[in-house]
């Protein structure tokens, strides 16, 4: 469970760091009045759409940080195979890191106030991330015509069950797209549409790191660098 | 000392008011509402119906444990569905849902000053998402098999096995399907109530002038919001293992003679995921227990809460320690023996805060204006029942000692005490005490008394003696306590006389809901602060609240929510949006 | 008024019904009777705090319920007042924690010369292997579990063959002498779990784990299943009998070992495998018969 335990200090991190801001050591029965020097503390200057989006994301790197915790576990008994990782997955990664570039661009595009690019970036990261999913499907399929089955071994199993919650993680940003998109073709408040786009790019950077995560871990890296750490500690 | 700024030099509340969502029809009003206060009552509605069937479950296995060889129809199989239900539907689908879907909803935008959650749509799914999950899991009730009987923590292997009811039917991966339903949707609702914490604060609501209500609402959410993705790996994964095969929580194993076609799985990791969240959980349901109780006590004592910082430094420190303590249910599982001493440690360590809280409650009664209103009466049941459920935790926390009382109904007596009985006496005197601003009337007081005797008294003579069984060594989860020679005449007695108790407390329940539904038209008119209560949700212009809460102006607040008998003052209580200086530090104290 | 007299009896009460009611824990059987005294030391800990906190509570609510032109003190906070009851509260938790740790490792760690007494559960019936002459326990798997090797005893494994194999039976185990208990399961999780023993652990299927004591009396102790493990669980009894060192000689000489149950011509009544029986009677009636006739 070291994995989800150092994702939670992380967050502890987080949330040490806030409320180390929110004067926690005040005594409030002093500090009667509007308290005119506090009113900064009321609330973020961000919008809330995007700390909303943040806990959110903090949920799913909880989600995945657990995955990773149980795939360590398992992989510590002796009976442990890997499975070989298809080349294919090279690809998908850069299909994915160029989604994740077009959604950059399209912040920028809105930013910038040019709705042209907006709607060519968003096209691109829908395609792009399109494209994604295919590819990881036909990993799959690759894998399971090479006799590496879904209930054959735990480590398959991991493996069809990780990617497979990634995907759907991914599916489920795709809706979010979907919906900016339709913004951006019809022609949504400038303001509105920026953040949007900047959402989704906040969501489709945050699955690529996950995604970079899953891709060391199961190919074996992951195992590999926490060995030399261990090792350099010792 | 802080300037005061006259009220009427005071802007409007500028800061991004939440944009409402504004109810055209009848169903987008009472149905498909996005009004945190109408999802509070859906949720709270829904989850005591679903809590009536499990209060229902334990009636039968009392009468199976009491009575034992009398009522034939409930085989072992029935027996373990029970039982499992049972715990299921208390811990997940009543305490959790009621604390923060129920109370959550209503009282966080009230209390921080916001007309809304700050994605009513997302809330509104998130009611809706429940009742599916809700309805998933009666449907087991209903399906071939039954419901599973695998026991609340559904351990593998037995729970996707044939020996156990609804392994190999449909009762397991409906129990499953539920929870993954459960738990999605109440990361919809969780995230609401953060950001509506972090966000929603009306102007001059700093963190440390929060209600407690707040705080302990506030961090069980975000405990839970990190604890539930835990609960959602596992049963992703054992549905896996029923449903195509998979070898997760699975090893070789041979059933009635039979190799199964499992290899390699893993039954502790199960149990490592499961109490990750079991845990938090517990605290997850005790938090918002807390935060309640603090504002009940200081209410009807008239008197600030003792200790308010450290009040706060306490809900934090609990919920941060929380989650490194979830091995102390796995001592006698098998794992390394090592672990034993670090989650000994950090168990006991976890009391000190805990036991904090416990003195300033205590302290706040001490040279206050006790009123004994039926909310103040519950909150001090709540204390000596949480009190007496807190120290046999400090047993069961103790590694070694565990080793005899654990899996016997010391733990059984143990856990209801202290996250059945107590949190449940909180949720009766946070409805005796909120149930004037929800539907403008005040609930009957002698049926109020009435039912706060029997359930107090009859829940602590159905516990306390129970841990005594469990110092026998009489195991939990035995569907038939015969044949056993540890089981004294006299034990038997025991347990007739705790079944008996249990249908009274059970019957006092009926006289509870009979209470809340005849109080809504017939209740005495409660006017707007019947408690003369400082925090935000007694300030509205209407009672009950209107839609977006605060009428034309957002509050603003002057100070904390504890001004409560100020030197000075006229009154015994300001409210937290009432300006002006009464300077109490300048009293001598 | 009525809370403040009730408060004090419940205090009254739960201290008199400690002391006075017939619900105790059993006769102790074995060494550990350091873990019965950490409890009574927890007892005493937790039952002065309990009755500190209710009693104050009654003496609150009496001396300070609402009368006409009572106001409330404000108090915010006491620094000292909470220190004091911090510093208190970690003594009280440290004198919880300490006795329990060095218990725990006393429990923890096994006595070289303890024997190894392996316990094999499966849905749902105990059985046992005792170590032959030459002192090993030869290995096991589940995926060896055949209906002529129900406990999956390594076949190939020379330590094994002169293993003592009770098959659904009674364990017998000499008086004084340490026992490590190894256990195993081929099905679901069970527990080993003897109350006059105290001690007990989880049996998990795919690995062994342990625990260890020394019987410190005579006499024959039922065996009860503690993790729940299917719909037989609370039937799942077993007897251990602790006997004098004559005795103990004498049933272990009347016991087989695995060469001789697996020897092709063997086929007593008595020693029928029972993974035969159970797949052919899934009701758990047939199947605790089936114990209680081997016993």
């Amino acid at each position: 469970m070291s994995v989800i335990l150092v994702f939670l200090l992380v967050i502890a991190g987080f949330a040490g760091w806030w409320l180390s801001h929110q004067r926690l050591t005040a005594k409030p029965w002093l500090e009667q009045g509007l308290a005119g020097d506090f009113v900064g503390f009321d609330r973020s200057a961000l919008p809330t759409a995007k700390i909303g989006l943040g806990v959110f994301l903090a949920v799913v790197g909880c989600l995945f940080s657990l995955f990773t915790s149980a795939y360590f576990m398992r992989m510590g008994l002796p009976d442990w195979q890997p499975l070989p990782l298809p080349r294919l997955l090279w690809l998908n990664t850069g299909v994915l890191v160029l989604s994740s570039v077009a959604l950059q661009c399209a912040v920028i595009a809105a930013r910038k106030g040019q709705i042209d690019n907006v709607r060519l970036g968003l096209a691109t990261a829908g395609l792009t991330t399109l494209a994604f999913l295919v590819g990881q499907l036909m990993a799959w399929r690759q894998l399971t015509a090479d006799g590496y089955l879904l209930a054959s071994n735990p480590a398959n199993s991991f493996f069809y069950l990780i990617t497979g919650m990634h995907g759907l993680h991914i599916l489920g940003g795709l809706v979010g797209l979907g919906r900016t998109s339709i913004g951006a073709w019809n022609g949504a408040r400038p303001q509105r549409l920026r953040l949007s786009v900047e959402l989704c790019a906040m969501y489709w950077h945050f699955l690529l790191f996950v995604w970079l995560c899953i891709f060391a871990l199961l190919a074996g890296w992951a195992a590999t660098f926490i060995d030399i750490c261990r090792q350099l500690l010792t | 000392m802080v300037d005061v700024t006259p009220a009427d030099a005071v802007p409007p509340a500028e800061v991004g008011e939440v944009e409402l969502y504004h109810p055209h029809s009848w169903w987008t009003k009472y149905v498909f509402s996005q009004d945190a206060k109408v999802i509070a009552v859906q949720y709270s509605a829904t989850a005591t119906a679903i809590g009536l069937v499990a209060l229902v479950l334990s009636w039968l296995m009392r009468l199976q444990l009491g009575f034992p060889g009398t009522f034939d129809f409930i085989t072992p199989e029935a027996y373990y569905q029970f039982i499992t239900m049972h715990g299921m539907i208390m811990v997940i689908y009543l305490l959790t849902a009621l604390f923060l879907g129920g109370f959550g909803n209503y009282l966080i935008p009230l209390m921080v000053g916001a007309r809304d959650m700050v994605f009513p749509y997302v809330n509104m799914l998130s009611y809706w998402v429940y009742l599916l999950a809700v309805l998933v899991l009666v449907s087991s009730f209903f399906a071939p098999g039954g419901p599973t009987g695998a026991g609340w923590t559904l351990y593998p292997p037995q729970a996707i096995m044939t020996g156990t009811p609804g392994g190999q039917d449909w009762g397991i991966i409906l129990m499953l399907s539920s929870l993954i339903l459960f738990i999605i949707g109440f990361t919809m609702g969780g995230l609401n109530y953060v950001v509506t914490v972090l966000q929603g604060r009306t102007r001059g609501m700093t963190l440390m002038r929060l209600p407690l209500t707040v705080w302990g609402i506030f961090t069980a959410t975000v405990m839970a919001l990190l604890a539930f993705p835990a609960l959602f790996v596992a049963c992703v994964m054992m549905l896996l293992d029923r449903a195509l095969g998979t070898s997760f929580f699975m090893p070789a194993i041979v059933e009635m003679g039979q190799q199964l076609q499992h290899n390699g799985g893993s039954p502790i990791l199960f149990q490592h995921l499961f109490w990750f969240f079991g845990h938090p959980e517990v605290y997850i349901v005790a938090l918002p227990a807390f935060g309640i109780v603090s504002d009940l006590i200081s209410t009807h004592a008239r008197k600030n809460i003792f200790g308010y910082r450290m009040m706060v430094w306490a809900i934090i420190a609990i919920g941060a320690l929380s989650f490194v303590v979830w091995a102390h249910h796995m001592y006698v599982s098998g794992m390394h023996p090592y672990f034993g001493f670090f989650f000994a440690t950090t168990t006991l360590i976890i009391a000190v805060p805990t036991a904090i809280k416990v003195y300033n409650w205590v302290l706040t009664l001490w040279r206050g204006d006790i009123h004994l209103t039926i909310p103040m009466l519950f909150a001090l049941a709540f204390i000596v029942t949480f009190v007496n459920g807190g120290l046999t935790g400090l047993f069961l926390g103790n590694v070694v000692v565990d080793v005899p009382l654990s899996d016997t109904m010391f733990v059984v007596a143990h856990f209801h005490m202290v996250m059945g009985v107590a949190p449940i006496l909180v949720i009766f005197g946070a409805i005796y005490h909120w149930y004037p601003k929800v539907t403008g009337r005040m609930l009957d007081e002698t049926l109020g008394k009435f039912h706060f005797w029997v359930t107090f008294l009859g829940a602590y003579l159905i516990f306390f003696p129970m841990h005594y069984l469990g110092l026998m060594g009489i195991p939990r989860r035995y569907a038939e306590l015969t044949d056993m020679t540890i089981m004294t005449e006299s034990a038997h007695h025991l347990n007739s006389f705790i079944s008996i108790m249990a249908f009274i407390v059970g019957f006092a329940q009926m006289v509870f809901l009979f209470n809340l539904i005849w109080s809504i038209r017939h209740g005495r008119e409660a006017g707007g602060n019947p408690w003369r209560a400082t925090t935000l949700e007694w300030q509205t212009p209407q009672t009950p609240p209107a839609h977006g809460n605060f009428g034309k102006e957002l509050p603003i607040v002057y100070r904390w929510a504890y001004d409560y008998s100020v030197p000075g003052a006229k009154e015994d209580f300001i409210p937290q949006n009432v300006p002006g200086d009464f300077a109490p530090s300048k009293e001598p104290s | 008024m009525a809370v403040v007299l009730v408060l004090v009896l419940i205090v009254v009460g739960s201290v008199l019904f400690h002391l006075l009611s017939p619900w105790w824990w059993t006769p102790i059987a074995s060494n550990w009777d350091y873990i019965d005294n950490t409890i009574i030391i927890s007892f005493w800990i937790t039952g002065i705090v309990f009755a500190a906190v209710v009693l104050f509570m009654a003496y609150c609510v009496f001396r300070f319920r609402h009368r006409e032109g009572n106001r409330a003190v404000y108090e915010p906070e006491n620094k000292r007042l909470e220190s004091w009851l911090m510093i208190v509260t970690a003594i009280g938790v440290t004198a919880l924690l300490v006795p329990g740790l060095f218990v725990w490792s006393r429990f923890v760690t096994v006595p070289s010369d303890a024997t190894e007494v392996e316990v094999v559960a499966q849905q749902w019936q105990w059985s046992f292997r005792l170590p032959g002459k030459d002192g090993k326990l030869g290995t096991s798997d589940t995926r060896d579990v055949t209906a002529d090797n129900p406990l999956g005893v390594a076949p190939k494994d020379p330590n094994g063959q002169d293993d003592v194999l009770v098959e659904a039976a009674d364990l017998h185990l000499p008086v004084g002498k340490p026992i490590k208990v190894l256990l195993r399961s081929i099905d679901v999780l069970h527990d080993f779990y003897i109350p006059e023993f105290r001690a007990k652990m989880d049996m998990i299927p795919g690995s062994v784990t342990y625990f260890w004591f020394t019987p410190t009396r005579t006499g024959t102790f039922q065996v009860l299943c503690a993790e729940l493990c299917g719909q037989g669980h609370p039937l799942m009894h077993g007897v251990v009998v602790v006997d004098t060192e004559q005795d103990y000689l004498a049933w272990l000489g009347q016991q087989q070992t695995f060469a001789q149950l697996s020897a092709p011509q063997q086929s007593g009544s008595a020693n029928q495998p029972p993974g035969k029986t159970i797949a052919s009677n899934l009701g758990v009636a047939a199947n605790s018969e089936l114990s209680r006739s081997a016993q």
